[in-house]
């Protein structure tokens, strides 16, 4: 039942000619529903943006999911069948919050009530004759009080409603600035008509909202290190990478959402209980995506490489005097010569461009909600092989409690010559004496030790600066190129 | 440049053959990317390095120089390390930019990204990376040469399968019509992005994003204010940069006497210790760095008395660093009801 008690017929029209129309959040066959990924499904993760980043939380949209928005606690199921990037008003009334779907337009519920900038001041002018030296902080200024609130709210009078009726009953509103004005009214809109967007998970928005709630899960790790990590790596479709992910498996989601389906991400332990990559699960992964991710013990890794390389020793020593051959000729001999190993098991894999192509269009059809292959299976002996084999095409290591020169020393054979790896550590020191070790064993080119910078600006006429508050550190990333020392 | 399917690798395609970029890697701050060509050769402080002899080696090998006092490594092309070797035909962007962009627009394999202007092509090949094999990149530049210095690049590279280049002046007419919904990512590196915005509304499906990258604060506003009037949602704007550090030994004297009988000329003279340098200096090839010493021997002063010392390994930025390049604009396309 929607609620929309207006107090002033005229404020109304204005409001609604601004805001758009309403529309209730309505049921929607989920047969229907277009399945490339942008629409809200029954059972997916979402995150749940609350007031323009104040509360970010993650939630699988499951029966008799709910979150809890300031005291209200409003259902979720409502979201479903609507696309990833819609806004919602939460209206409370008596029965707890309901989400109400709003247009998500540029302006807001500020329009109308605060007095609007007509032009003639110039940006950098003064605001004529308004500012506080007359204002006293003494909490008369406001007469309704929070009883008549509190009794508005469980009526189901509207958000802009009960907005209104402060901005009316406020003895100082109106000798406010324009900018305090709406100062003011964005402070009763967050608390009275708090707008949540429904956002698809992705690298980048789990990345920051686990930065700014609960960075000890992922090591502290900032959203531009993340995106700088995965260009380092290489990553991109086909790669096989590597990962020490001891950030909750946000190293292993981020990977695989850049590999797309083509290629592996191995997510490898030392343990014998290898640590938690439950952070994929945020990702909505369809199941050619999660296939992709596998795990493995870093003592198999290295059994297999070991393994292999005493193999190609052997077959090296067979091989004669083609040194001082043609190279071209040589390298002619190798391809005919060499017979490539036919691995059964890879065959159906195979797949010309054509079929690629054609894979990528079916593979939204094969998504179904709630039924994915688990990511996270253990690797195959095949891909064991052929890691052991050809090596990995590059390595990313977050593990903020491991010392980084004793995992790296591990790791790095397990690499193809010319690999590039990332090594993420939220402290200095450490990365700085792995780098020397790095640099007198001289199996790495390319050594770089990078700390990003960033930070956020608020853009808005004649308010336009940089934001008071900032990240001071992000950690730092050792990279380079791996060459092997053969 | 791109990866290939396992089935499509094979021992060739993990050595050097003719045809193959290389990135000729010297020291890091200096690689140049050259074509290998049969009988070819590259000339360099080093020597001289005839392409026959890379033929058939591994990337990531190292070979000498002919009469020459060094050698180089041969590195497999990367768009990272294109971007640190590519010529410059315009002011390029930079990996801490390039990464951020391409994270902030969520580009994946199949992601379909238009780029403007393409410049000497430095981010349109990451962003090739990232929506390669089954995405695609249409990037425009309104300067016909540079237009086709770039594709030649992208031919060279490998990318052209994911690339497609075309000349258009995007302020002026907008991205072409048949693009118009399908659009996952948009990039503007424009004068002025704001002329482009109403194109990237009709380009752009619902929920894509756009990112607009500017030197200058007044373009940012500008820009802003007309993402505003057209309805886009979380409209961020951010500043990336990165500063590297020098890692090396350092002696740090562990000698403070202060007993009264030491108190004399000789002893509080001792000299500044002469830095023992973990970077070798341009002969003999790249950086043989850090010679594994004593971390906590002793040297000699000049008066002769061996002073104790440190060598802890130190971390310290760079002296010199960039101060900025643009700012990032980012902004999504509202969904609409």
């Amino acid at each position: 039942m929607r609620s929309s008690n207006c107090i002033t017929l005229g404020r109304c029209k204005t409001l609604r000619r601004i805001m758009g129309s309403e529309k209730e959040a309505e049921k929607v066959e989920t047969k229907n529903l277009p399945n490339n990924g942008t629409m809200i499904t029954p059972g997916c993760a979402v995150l749940l943006d609350i007031n323009n980043g104040d509360k970010m939380t993650f939630a699988h949209l499951n029966k008799n999911a709910s979150v809890k928005i300031g005291n209200t606690k409003c259902w979720l199921d409502a979201l479903v069948g609507h696309p990833f990037g819609s806004v919602f008003e939460v209206q409370s009334g008596a029965k707890g919050g309901s989400f109400v779907r709003v247009s998500p337009s540029g302006a807001d519920l500020r329009d109308g009530l605060g007095e609007k900038d007509d032009g003639e001041e110039a940006p950098g002018d003064e605001v004529k004759g308004k500012d506080n030296r007359s204002l006293i902080d003494n909490n008369t200024a406001q007469t309704l009080s929070a009883e008549d609130i509190s009794k508005m709210r469980t009526e189901g009078v509207s958000g802009r409603a009960i907005m209104e009726a402060l901005v009316a009953n406020s003895a100082t509103f109106h000798t406010k600035t324009a900018f305090s004005q709406e100062k003011y009214l964005r402070k009763k809109q967050k608390k009275y008509a708090p707008r949540v967007v429904v956002r698809r998970p992705s690298a980048r928005s789990v990345c920051e909202a686990y930065f700014a709630k609960d960075p000890n899960k992922t090591g502290h790790l900032r959203m531009d290190m993340l995106s700088l990590i995965l260009s380092l790596a290489n990553v991109g479709g086909y790669a096989e990478v590597l990962v020490l992910d001891m950030l909750g498996g946000l190293l292993t989601a981020s990977v695989a959402e850049r590999l797309g389906g083509y290629g592996f991400v191995c997510s490898t332990y030392h343990t014998s209980k290898p640590q938690t990559i439950d952070m994929v699960r945020l990702f909505n992964f369809d199941a050619s995506t999660s296939s992709r991710v596998v795990r493995a013990p870093a003592s198999q890794l290295i059994a297999a490489r070991t393994a292999a390389s005493k193999f190609s020793t052997d077959s090296a020593l067979q091989e004669t005097d083609g040194e001082d051959c043609i190279p071209i000729i040589l390298n002619e001999a190798k391809a005919v010569s060499t017979s490539p190993i036919v691995d059964l098991e890879d065959t159906p894999r195979l797949e010309s461009e054509h079929t690629a192509k054609r894979r990528a269009q079916s593979r939204s059809d094969d998504f179904e909600p709630g039924k994915s292959i688990k990511p996270g299976r253990l690797a195959s002996e095949e891909d064991m092989k052929r890691w052991g084999r050809e090596g990995f095409t590059s390595l990313i290591v977050g593990a903020p409690f491991l010392d980084p020169w004793t995992v790296v020393k591990k790791l790095l054979p397990l690499l193809a010559s010319s690999a590039p790896f990332v090594i993420y550590h939220p402290y200095l020191q450490p990365l700085a004496e792995c780098m020397n070790k790095l640099q007198s064993e001289r199996i790495a080119v390319a050594l770089q030790l990078q700390e990003p910078w960033l930070r956020e600006y608020q853009v808005l006429p004649s308010r336009t600066h940089p934001n008071m508050q900032m990240s001071s550190t992000g950690g730092w990333a050792l990279s380079g190129i791996y060459i092997s020392k053969t | 440049m791109l990866a290939v399917p396992t089935e499509q690798r094979s021992e060739k395609s993990r050595v050097i053959c003719e045809g193959d970029v290389v990135v000729v890697y010297e020291r890091h701050d200096r690689m140049k990317a050259v074509t290998v060509a049969k009988n070819g050769e590259l000339q360099n402080r080093f020597g001289v390095f005839p392409h026959n002899e890379w033929m058939g080696k591994e990337f990531g090998c190292q070979v000498k120089g002919r009469n020459g006092a060094g050698f180089v490594y041969l590195l497999a092309p990367t768009p990272e390390l294109w971007t640190l070797a590519l010529p410059h035909r315009t002011q390029i962007l930079y990996i801490a930019d390039i990464s951020f962009v391409v994270s902030f627009l969520e580009l994946r394999p199949g992601s379909v990204v238009l780029e403007s202007g393409t410049g000497s092509g430095s981010l349109t090949h990451s962003l090739a990376r990232a929506v390669a094999p089954t995405g695609h990149v249409h990037t425009f530049d309104f300067h016909e040469q540079r237009a086709n210095a770039a594709r030649e690049d992208f031919a060279r590279n490998g990318v052209s399968g994911v690339v497609t280049v075309k000349v258009r002046d995007i302020q002026g007419e907008g991205f072409p019509e048949e693009l118009a919904g399908c659009v996952d990512g948009v990039f503007l590196d424009l004068p002025q992005p704001w002329l482009a915005i109403p194109s990237v509304v009709r380009s752009l499906r619902p929920d894509g994003l756009v990112c607009s990258f500017s030197p200058c604060i007044e373009q940012v506003q500008r820009t802003c204010e007309v993402l505003s009037k057209h309805q886009f949602a979380d409209i961020r704007t951010f500043e990336v940069l990165l500063r590297s550090y020098e890692v090396r030994h350092e002696n740090l004297s562990t000698s403070f006497e202060c007993s009264e009988q030491t108190f004399s000329k000789e002893a509080t003279k001792s000299p500044p210790h002469k830095r023992q340098r973990g970077e070798v200096d341009e002969k003999g090839g790249p950086e043989s760095e850090g010679h594994a010493e004593d971390p906590n021997g002793g040297s000699k002063t000049a008066a002769g008395s061996i002073v104790k010392q440190s060598r802890p390994v130190i971390a310290r930025p760079y002296p010199e660093t960039k101060g900025h390049t643009g700012y990032l604009t980012f902004a999504r396309q509202a969904t609409c009801m």
